[in-house]
């Protein structure tokens, strides 16, 4: 394993090297921010300077009225509000879920269990897209439709929660810290919420950034569930609300703009929560 | 009241997991399976037994083939792109490891990856658009004529795999830094010795031992890009009236046979090829690993 904090010797002896591998990932970075940069300045830009060429990236006359006047046009906000709620109850459940299932599949050792997480693990790899449809057909029987229910209903477990957490609680939480525990006359719910619960605050918080990503990017299951603009999701009510045919470019990056910026931040804050979940799927033996 | 058995809590917190799994994915998944074999719209009482009529209907569907045609272009496209340029910025970045800067490059090679996907795709429908987009402008500088880049069959498709591909490098490079990260040092200390250049002992030592990682990255490209869907849903839309190209994807295609045309069963077939498709894809993922571990 290299030292992250010691950056290895070569370097330090090729210079001009380090320089060219900085100045080429610099490039690429800023190209690849390029296009959200290109988004928010565009949101701010009077008509005129929208089809300005070269296009300008820090608006001459910066206007809030693009601003202003989706915030007129859209229940923007409430979208946003139904977004961050439907996010919200989705992270809980699913560190919730995940918790649980994940503690009681790996300190326990009833004889079915390990075929209860192959089921778990196997139902992961079959996409959402995949049983989207008769899930609907239910949500629709239950009526619903257009509910925060509804909507939650694809989006309450998540498979690779529960194989992080079970991953954790085996490698991490010692059985004899459990057991010490149970000759000291502890119960199994004490135990669970008092001893396991604090000691798994670090994959539970990179799970709850994961899940609030999934749920808040979310696309085509809240399309099909929501079919009035006041259950809409943000995604939905964006991705709808750009299909208009009077909308001007302005008005469609500001409203896109309001939608990405706070994500964008909260990937900012959280990037070291999140890396260490999106690594974790990629360390699977 | 030591009597409690020791199974009661395990098997009393699980269960409501267990239930929750059983509505939301295994029952919806067996539903799926059963749906392939009726042919069923959904304003019909009635619903026959087809047997597999529905997949021999989609083998000669021209919307369904274009569908798959589509899709697979846009997987293996994305693919071509992710693997060797998120391999290439992981070691470049890999080598910066420690200093100030490489949270920057992390950070915004990574940001794509997750930010929401609607205003993603808008932010790339702007440069691409015929008459107001910068891309225009740009090939306009070197004397190439604008293009119809959101309207013409063949570009539509380059745009969406250029569109998925920058979604999904930073996930790649997130990986690879991973397997990076494992390669022991002394290995490459000793192809140092040996005299190799950096980039012989990033090709010998390295590669080798992230083939495993790579093929998991690859399988995972081509999972997620077969199931696009919103990407295609944005770029195509109308631009002030003008409705871009439609590239057909898998996903829209089953979603319009179900809820445009009611064809439940017929959807539900769509849905189990792509189940099929992905099957496949982990399974060769498996094999992969193992015929390598054995050797």
């Amino acid at each position: 394993m290299s030292d992250p904090d010691h950056p290895s010797s070569d370097v330090d002896r090729n210079a001009p090297a380090g320089l060219a591998i900085d100045v080429v990932l610099f490039a690429v970075g800023l190209m690849m921010l390029l296009p959200l940069v290109f988004l928010i300045s565009n949101a701010f830009k009077t008509p005129p300077e929208l089809l300005a060429w070269p296009p300008t990236i820090i608006p001459d006359r910066p206007t809030l009225e693009n601003i202003l006047g989706v915030l007129h046009e859209t229940p923007l906000l409430h979208w946003i509000g139904n977004t961050l709620i439907f996010a919200g109850i989705s992270t809980a459940s699913v560190v919730t879920t995940s918790a649980i299932a994940g503690y009681v599949l790996g300190k326990f050792d009833l004889p079915w269990f390990p075929a209860v997480f192959g089921i778990i693990i196997a139902t992961s790899v079959v996409p959402f897209e995949v049983y989207m449809i008769p899930l609907y057909l239910n949500v629709q029987a239950a009526g619903m439709l257009n509910t925060l229910p509804g909507l939650l209903v694809g989006y309450l477990v998540m498979s690779f929660g529960i194989f992080l957490v079970r991953q954790y609680v085996t490698t991490s939480i010692p059985d004899e810290l459990l057991e010490a525990a149970r000759v000291d006359g502890a119960g199994e719910g004490w135990i669970f919420l008092r001893i396991v619960l604090p000691l798994m605050r670090g994959p539970l918080g990179a799970l709850a950034v994961l899940a609030f990503f999934q749920a808040w990017t979310a696309f085509a299951w809240p399309l099909v569930v929501t079919t009035n603009k006041d259950t809409y999701t943000l995604e939905v009510g964006l991705a709808l609300f750009q299909t208009g045919f009077t909308v001007d470019i302005g008005h469609l990056s500001a409203a896109a703009a309001l939608a990405l910026v706070p994500s964008a931040l909260f990937f900012s804050l959280m990037r070291r929560n999140f890396v260490r979940g999106v690594a974790g799927t990629g360390l699977k033996e | 009241m030591r009597s409690k058995p020791k199974w009661l809590f395990p098997v009393l917190a699980l269960l409501p997991v267990l239930g929750l799994y059983a509505c939301l994915r295994i029952y919806p998944i067996a539903e799926t399976l059963r749906l392939s074999l009726f042919k069923w719209n959904i304003i019909s009482r009635r619903k026959p037994f087809v047997g597999l009529d529905n997949f021999v209907e989609l083998m000669s569907d021209p919307l369904f083939l274009e569908a798959i045609f589509n899709t697979t272009i846009v997987a293996f496209g994305v693919l071509v792109i992710t693997i060797p340029v998120g391999l290439a910025l992981a070691a470049l970045i890999n080598g910066r490891q420690g200093l100030r800067r490489s949270g920057f490059y992390e950070t915004s090679i990574f940001l794509p990856h997750v930010v929401s996907l609607v205003p993603a795709a808008m932010a790339w429908k702007w440069i691409f658009d015929a008459r107001l987009g910068p891309l225009n402008a740009l090939i306009g500088w070197f004397g190439i004529p604008a293009q119809a880049w959101l309207f013409d069959p063949a570009l539509s498709l380059v745009c969406l795999i250029v569109l998925c591909s920058w979604q999904s490098i930073g996930y790649a490079v997130l990986i690879f830094l991973v397997g990076l990260k494992n390669v022991p040092e002394a290995l490459y200390e000793a192809a140092r010795l040996d005299g190799a250049s950096a980039l012989q002992a990033f090709r010998y030592v390295a590669i080798p031992l992230l083939r495993p990682v790579m093929l998991y990255v690859s399988v995972i490209t081509l999972i997620s890009s077969y199931n696009i869907y919103a990407q295609a849903f944005v770029l195509a839309s109308d631009v002030q009236g003008a409705p871009g190209h439609l590239v057909r994807v898998l996903v829209l295609d089953m979603l319009e046979n179900s809820f445009r045309n009611y064809r439940v069963g017929y959807a539900a077939a769509e849905a189990v090829v792509l189940l099929v498709i992905v099957l496949v894809l982990t399974g060769a993922q498996f094999r992969l690993f193992r015929d390598r571990s054995r050797a």
